[in-house]
């Protein structure tokens, strides 16, 4: 039995800033940066926005694509590395908003930016199993950098939601894999502000070593090349990464270039890949393969290898499209503005 | 404060924007109420809201109320929306001032608000611009 | 119902008054009340009050201001409608009177607003807006009447302008006023440039916090002239009537249903129309609301109000005087007290007591008391027999 994607769709908030606002406070090259990392600016959650309320708005315009009655849906995972609570899940906000409520499955999934890609594989195999009819899978973050930490040039938001179905499919999962080991390149402790990392240690050992396994073991237990695929989506901490991966697989650059958001959104952590799958999926054609291969510090790589079929020409209009939304009318901020809206600045208590 | 209860209680208002159309007159209530206020009937079928609408008027609130303080200036509008039913809510992503009578704007599931640094997450919505094409 | 008439009044000086507290404030109007009106006792009580509870933490307060008066075990009342409370109080103790039931009526107004801080009163004041789906959202009074002024304004041309003129005339009228909070004047471009508060109101668009209390005492006509040495001054009309209280739920958010509503009751009741109106007392808690009242009530065309201060028409020597109390603006606007002083300032016209502000040949009188953006109303006509 065939299972995949029947319904697709992103969110991304209005608000950016760019390098150099950032680099300007911290005295810090902005040019360089920018070349170095293959970044421009980034995109910003307003103080009213989070992993739950862009979940929400992803959610809906994977709804719309897929046309299934929420009721229906037979679980719900948000994957998130910043849930809004530490304790009660962003899911129930999410499944409640979108009308799935009472008779679903729900819990959040955390792996830092491979979050949402488990709770992909998670609500794939519930419906192979036939446990569900259909599961609501959504990666999501409004993640936060340190400020003057290099992170904070890239550290962003945004989310992508996807509905997990065996029937009226849009792209269907050929093959997953997972590479997986305990590898502390980046972490946030309890009752700590912001994550801490281990500086060029979240290179080779942490982000290569997973993603470049991860996509091996894919492509040889599904017997395929670089040259089966059309597209290709890595995990995206920053723009130079995934183009790194992707020379060392043989992918050429034009098959990642359409997948790759994060020089003008930054980071989503785990919106990240999951976003670039939907940027594809908004062109995409029929027959179309796609290689897609998270990250998540800590560390881990999800795989998956989607088909492309037929029904995707129905709905890529049917919600906005993710590049569409990153181009819509951006707003720019400036760097204390950003403070206040990512809570670095607070006013003082009365 | 708003409380759990209150807020859990309006969750279909707040979340899922649902609205009762009066069987009798068909005018469609937002929040739904026991009584029509046209036609005095008492019983309605369920409807949602349409999403996207037309600014009528529109304030900037630049002295706001407690828990609102560090959003200010932001603007607060009234939108009709298609089915008779206009809305009270603020309108985002955009500088206030900018705003006119007659702009196109559409709903948004925003926090709207929230119970200090360790009560509940007040979850709703809010409008913002329609752009371009 | 038998005729009544009013036949004392009474009013401290309006302010912050820090050393006062609500029940000492109330006391002293109502002592007054009773003192001007020749009588030894009252047979009940009525006090409007919004929101004393989030105030100062006291309800109850039929039954706590009734022992203040020490006037024996009397039955007193508290009336609640938000900023009509004290018109609505006034129209209780009118029907107490008419319908016989009492003879000697108190009616008062008190709020002490000033114990909690501005975010407290702004929260406190919301409350007479859709808590659900107009405060919820972050709008505020200012807020909702700034809505209703950029309807206004894009309905019918109302002007920034207009909006002030509203402002200079009711200072201009509280500088003769003894007993205004802000007794001072003030130019439209003080107002044009002060401070935003919700656009396009500004800071001298608004009504201020106060604390102050005032009162009346209501008898029936018959037994006036036995009572009281002023010239009695009769209750022709009472009238009340309510609108949505959401202001989104309104089909013309430029116009105030509940005001046209009752004032067209009350015009019937006493037997006039608006051009009968020696002058009236209206409720402009923010500039809009004056333009908007004047509408409602007859006294411009619908669309027009604006150029009713701007004229000269509504100002003292106009042709139908405005707030000559100098308004909510000027004298203050402690929130229950506000519909009990509109009626002092009526009979002090009717009675000729108005001092340098005086209308001249005053015969009938109009107070217009309001509620939030408009949900309630409660007009009374008075007249000099």
């Amino acid at each position: 039995m065939e299972v995949g994607i029947a319904g697709y769709g992103a969110y991304v908030p209005r608000h950016r800033i760019k390098v150099e606002e950032i680099a300007k406070v911290w005295g810090t090259d902005a040019p360089s940066y920018k070349r170095g990392l293959r970044l421009q600016e980034k995109s910003v959650p307003s103080p009213d926005q989070d992993t739950i309320t862009m979940s929400v708005e992803a959610a809906r315009h994977a709804l719309a694509r897929s046309g299934t009655d929420p009721g229906r849906l037979g679980a719900v995972y948000v994957g998130s590395e910043s849930h809004p609570y530490a304790v009660k899940p962003s899911g129930t906000v999410v499944a409640e908003a979108v009308g799935a409520t009472p008779e679903v499955h729900c819990a959040d999934f955390e792996f830092a930016c491979k979050a949402g890609t488990e709770g992909m594989f998670v609500g794939l195999s519930l419906v192979r199993s036939g446990d569900v009819e259909s599961a609501l899978a959504i990666g999501a973050d409004t993640s936060q950098g340190a400020p003057g930490d290099a992170l904070e040039y890239s550290a962003s938001a945004g989310a992508a939601a996807f509905v997990m179905a065996r029937e009226n499919l849009v792209a269907v999962c050929e093959h997953t894999h997972a590479y997986m080991t305990d590898t502390p390149d980046f972490w946030r402790r309890e009752y700590q502000h912001y994550p801490r990392h281990a500086g060029r240690f979240t290179g080779e050992p942490a982000y290569f070593n997973h993603v470049l396994s991860c996509a091996r073991g894919l492509m040889e237990k599904s017997g395929t090349t670089p040259d089966d695929f059309r597209w290709a989506v890595f995990h995206q901490p920053n723009g130079k990464f995934p183009l790194r991966a992707a020379k060392e697989l043989g992918f050429p650059r034009e098959k990642v270039d359409q997948g790759l958001l994060c020089p003008m959104i930054g980071n989503t952590y785990s919106g990240s890949s999951p976003m670039g799958l939907t940027a594809v999926l908004d062109v995409a054609a029929p027959g179309d393969r796609i290689l897609m291969v998270s990250y998540g510090s800590g560390a881990g790589s999800d795989g998956f290898i989607w088909r492309v079929e037929e029904r995707i020409r129905e709905v890529q209009d049917l919600a906005p499209k993710t590049r569409d939304q990153i181009e819509d009318h951006p707003l720019y901020l400036d760097y204390g503005t950003y403070a206040k809206f990512r809570g670095k600045i607070l006013r003082a208590a009365e | 404060m708003i409380g759990s209860a209150r807020n859990w209680r309006e969750t279909p208002q707040r979340y899922r924007y649902e609205a009762a159309r009066c069987t009798g007159c068909g005018h469609v209530h937002f929040p739904p109420r026991t009584v029509c206020r046209k036609c005095r009937g008492r019983e309605f079928e369920k409807t949602t809201l349409a999403r996207e609408g037309t600014l009528e008027t529109y304030t900037v609130i630049r002295v706001a109320p407690s828990g609102f303080t560090d959003q200010a200036p932001y603007a607060v509008g009234i939108v009709a929306l298609p089915g008779g039913v206009k809305v009270t809510a603020q309108i985002v992503d955009g500088n206030p001032e900018e705003l006119a009578i007659g702009d196109r704007v559409k709903l948004e599931f925003r926090r709207v608000r929230q119970d200090g640094a360790a009560g509940i997450l007040c979850y709703g919505y809010k409008f913002v611009p329609v752009r371009g094409g | 119902m038998r005729d009544v008439a009013v036949i004392g009044v009474g009013m401290n000086r309006w302010g912050e008054l820090w050393k006062k507290s609500l029940r000492a404030i109330w006391t002293e109007a109502a002592l007054e009340a009773v003192d001007d009106a020749g009588v030894d006792h009252v047979d009940a009580m009525y006090v409007g009050c919004m929101s004393s509870g989030l105030f100062v933490g006291q309800e109850h307060l039929g039954a706590l201001l009734a022992d203040q008066l020490s006037m024996g075990p009397i039955p007193g009342t508290r009336v609640e409608s938000a900023c009509a409370s004290g018109g609505l109080a006034f129209r209780q103790a009118w029907m107490d009177v008419a319908s016989g039931l009492h003879d000697i009526v108190l009616a008062t107004g008190v709020e002490k607003m000033t114990d909690v801080d501005g975010g407290a009163a702004t929260d406190a004041l919301a409350t007479a807006a859709d808590q659900e789906y107009e405060s919820y959202h972050g709008v505020t009074f200012p807020g909702l009447y700034g809505m209703m002024a950029h309807a206004h304004m894009h309905e019918h041309g109302t002007t920034r302008r207009q909006l002030s003129a509203v402002a200079v005339k009711n200072h201009r009228h509280g500088t003769l006023n003894p007993l205004a909070q802000f007794p001072m004047e003030v130019t439209a471009e003080q107002v044009e440039e002060s401070v935003l508060v919700a656009d396009p109101l500004r800071i001298l668009d608004c009504s201020p916090i106060t604390d102050g209390a005032a009162a009346v005492v209501l008898v029936p006509l018959e037994q006036a002239s036995s009572l009281t040495k002023h010239p009695p001054v009769r209750i022709a009309a009472s009238a009340h009537a309510t609108d949505s209280l959401a202001l989104h739920e309104r089909d013309d958010l430029a116009w105030l249903g509940s005001t046209e509503r009752a004032a067209s009751e009350a015009y019937a009741q006493a037997g006039i129309t608006p051009e009968n109106l020696s002058f009236c007392e209206v409720h402009d808690c923010f500039t809009i609301a004056e333009i908007m009242v004047i509408e409602a009530l007859g006294i411009a065309p619908r669309g027009c109000g604006g150029s009713g201060a701007e004229s000269g028409v509504t100002a003292l020597g106009g042709k139908v005087p405005v707030n000559p109390s100098g308004g909510l603006k000027s004298k203050g606007h402690p929130v229950g007290a506000t519909g009990i002083a509109q009626v002092r300032e009526a009979v002090l016209q009717l009675r000729g007591q108005a001092g340098d502000r005086q209308v001249r040949d005053a015969r009938w009188g109009l107070t217009q008391n309001m509620g939030g953006t408009g949900a309630s109303t409660v007009v009374h006509i008075f007249e000099r027999p």
